[in-house]
């Protein structure tokens, strides 16, 4: 349960924002390319020099350490970097031991709950995996794929999957759906919801298409002169 | 055996070659032939000049003269290092990295060899300081530019990996440990090479010089291992001293990817 609350953030193109976006919200950005979806984002998530404060329900950015920051707001970039050779090793970076463990991806996994049980192998968080990688539309032997063999369509679902299987309580999401085929775009959709429900997570979405701001639901803000709009004014 | 004294005429026999390949060049087209001459022609001012100047410095043995002949070999050689990178750090920085890591490398190094090893009575006599130090410095320099070059490159080709590393939550040393280590392994190929075929492929350079010089040849492999050593262990202490402060200093306080740290350089 947390909201996220930008104070007076100012990007290179943008700001000063102030912005509420209450827990289980999802806030819609849209906007001319180039006028600074991403970048803020990336402020928000503090990859970018910026100024201002940016909280998640009474967490300080600032009195984060920028890893445990970015654990917590789950950015989604337009397009994802892969370091490894085999998709599965870009999982492991996730928390494995304890206080995060239980917490973790639960989302269409009833029997996760019984699995998990505090102080196992972390190994067992794997039916939490699986049936994250399922509702995407993965068989649990995409771990062992190479990443060269993704297509961009599947880089962008596998990273969604990696990046909720941290477990954020907020999402910062950028054009998730942008490459990905009518049926993806549901299943990724549907994904994010259900995260969303779960954790009662705020969403700051960026999507260029109407019909996803209207099928998905929640206010929408549009880019005007280095600030943020509804978008009925616009 | 006696030490040959070279005449001048002797010397410009040798240079007909570097000639020779000047007009190759023109012949050919390569495009090289102007930068041939003119090396050529540093190479000659350089090493006369450093001739005269340790010709008269060994007779003074001045500590004084002996350090500022020091600092100046290392502030040319950290200049070197920040000519070859193609992506260079902005501003002080750009010169403070390189030359920060050789001069602890090369002259710590060197002050230990010679007051440990060789054992020279003052240590810094310069018949022995400045022809190690200039040896150890020409080498990590080598090791250094080459370090700190694929270490820029490859962090400003994989934004988006090191990037997407430390939105998972990984803080700046996860985010680019596998580029630091590709970067102090590639610095540090040449001198394992060197090493790897001394003597069977290539007779190294000081050997030969001290060889037709006159000295005998197990003395000349002996001090060529020493030198080969102390190059070996002064260009890892100073690639990885470089690509160490190099990879803090593209983070910032916040852990972000600062590739604005970096503007092009010549080098490449």
């Amino acid at each position: 349960m947390a909201a996220l609350r930008l104070l007076g953030i100012r990007t290179l193109l943008l700001g000063p924002i102030d912005l509420d976006i209450g827990a289980g919200e999802t806030l819609f950005v849209s906007g001319a390319s180039g006028s600074g979806k991403s970048l803020l984002l990336r402020a928000v998530a503090d990859l970018d020099p910026n100024q201002g404060e940016v909280l998640i329900g009474e967490r300080r950015r600032s009195a984060l350490s920028p890893a445990q920051w970015r654990r917590r707001v789950g950015l989604l970039p337009a397009e994802s970097g892969w370091w490894a050779e085999q998709v599965g090793e870009h999982f492991e970076q996730a928390p494995s031991a304890s206080t995060q463990a239980d917490s973790r991806m639960r989302i269409n996994a009833p029997d996760a709950d019984a699995a998990q049980r505090p102080g196992e192998d972390p190994r067992r968080d794997k039916p939490g995996l699986t049936a994250l990688l399922g509702d995407l539309g993965f068989e649990p032997n995409v771990l062992d794929w190479s990443v060269g063999r993704l297509s961009t369509g599947e880089r962008q679902r596998l990273a969604l999957a990696r990046m909720l299987h941290i477990g954020p309580d907020a999402l910062l999401l950028d054009e998730p759906t942008a490459n990905l085929d009518p049926d993806n775009r549901d299943r990724v959709e549907e994904v994010i919801e259900g995260y969303q429900r779960e954790r009662d997570a705020a969403v700051l979405w960026v999507s260029h298409d109407p019909d996803q701001r209207r099928r998905v639901g929640g206010r929408s803000l549009v880019i005007r002169d280095r600030g943020l709009i509804r978008e009925e004014q616009a | 055996m006696t030490l040959i004294s070279l005449s001048p005429w002797d010397l410009s026999l040798a240079a007909l070659l570097v000639l020779l390949l000047a007009g190759l060049s023109w012949r050919l087209r390569l495009g090289v032939e102007r930068r041939v001459l003119i090396a050529a022609a540093r190479s000659t001012v350089q090493l006369i000049l450093l001739g005269l100047v340790l010709k008269a410095l060994f007779e003074t043995t001045d500590p004084l003269l002996i350090g500022l002949l020091a600092m100046f070999m290392l502030s040319v050689a950290g200049w070197e290092v920040m000519a070859r990178q193609k992506r260079r750090f902005r501003g002080p920085w750009g010169y403070g990295i390189g030359a920060t890591s050789m001069f602890l490398s090369s002259f710590s190094i060197t002050v230990l060899a010679l007051t440990v090893v060789i054992r020279v009575e003052p240590w810094y006599q310069p018949q022995y300081l400045i022809p190690l130090l200039g040896m150890l410095l020409g080498n990590t320099m080598n090791g250094i530019a080459i370090a700190l070059d694929s270490l820029t490159r490859q962090a400003t080709d994989a934004r988006a990996r090191i990037e997407a590393r430390l939105m998972l939550g990984a803080n700046w040393g996860e985010a680019i440990e596998d580029i630091r280590r590709d970067a102090l392994r590639s610095g540090l190929i040449p001198i394992v090479n060197a090493m790897a075929t001394a003597g069977v492929v290539s007779l190294p350079g000081m050997m030969t010089g001290q060889i037709l010089a006159g000295s005998p040849p197990m003395e000349a492999a002996k001090y060529q291992l020493l030198i080969m050593f102390m190059i070996a262990g002064g260009t890892g202490l100073g690639s990885v001293a470089a690509v160490w402060i190099g990879s803090r200093r593209l983070f910032d306080e916040r852990q972000r990817l600062r590739l604005d740290r970096l503007v092009p350089g010549r080098g490449g």
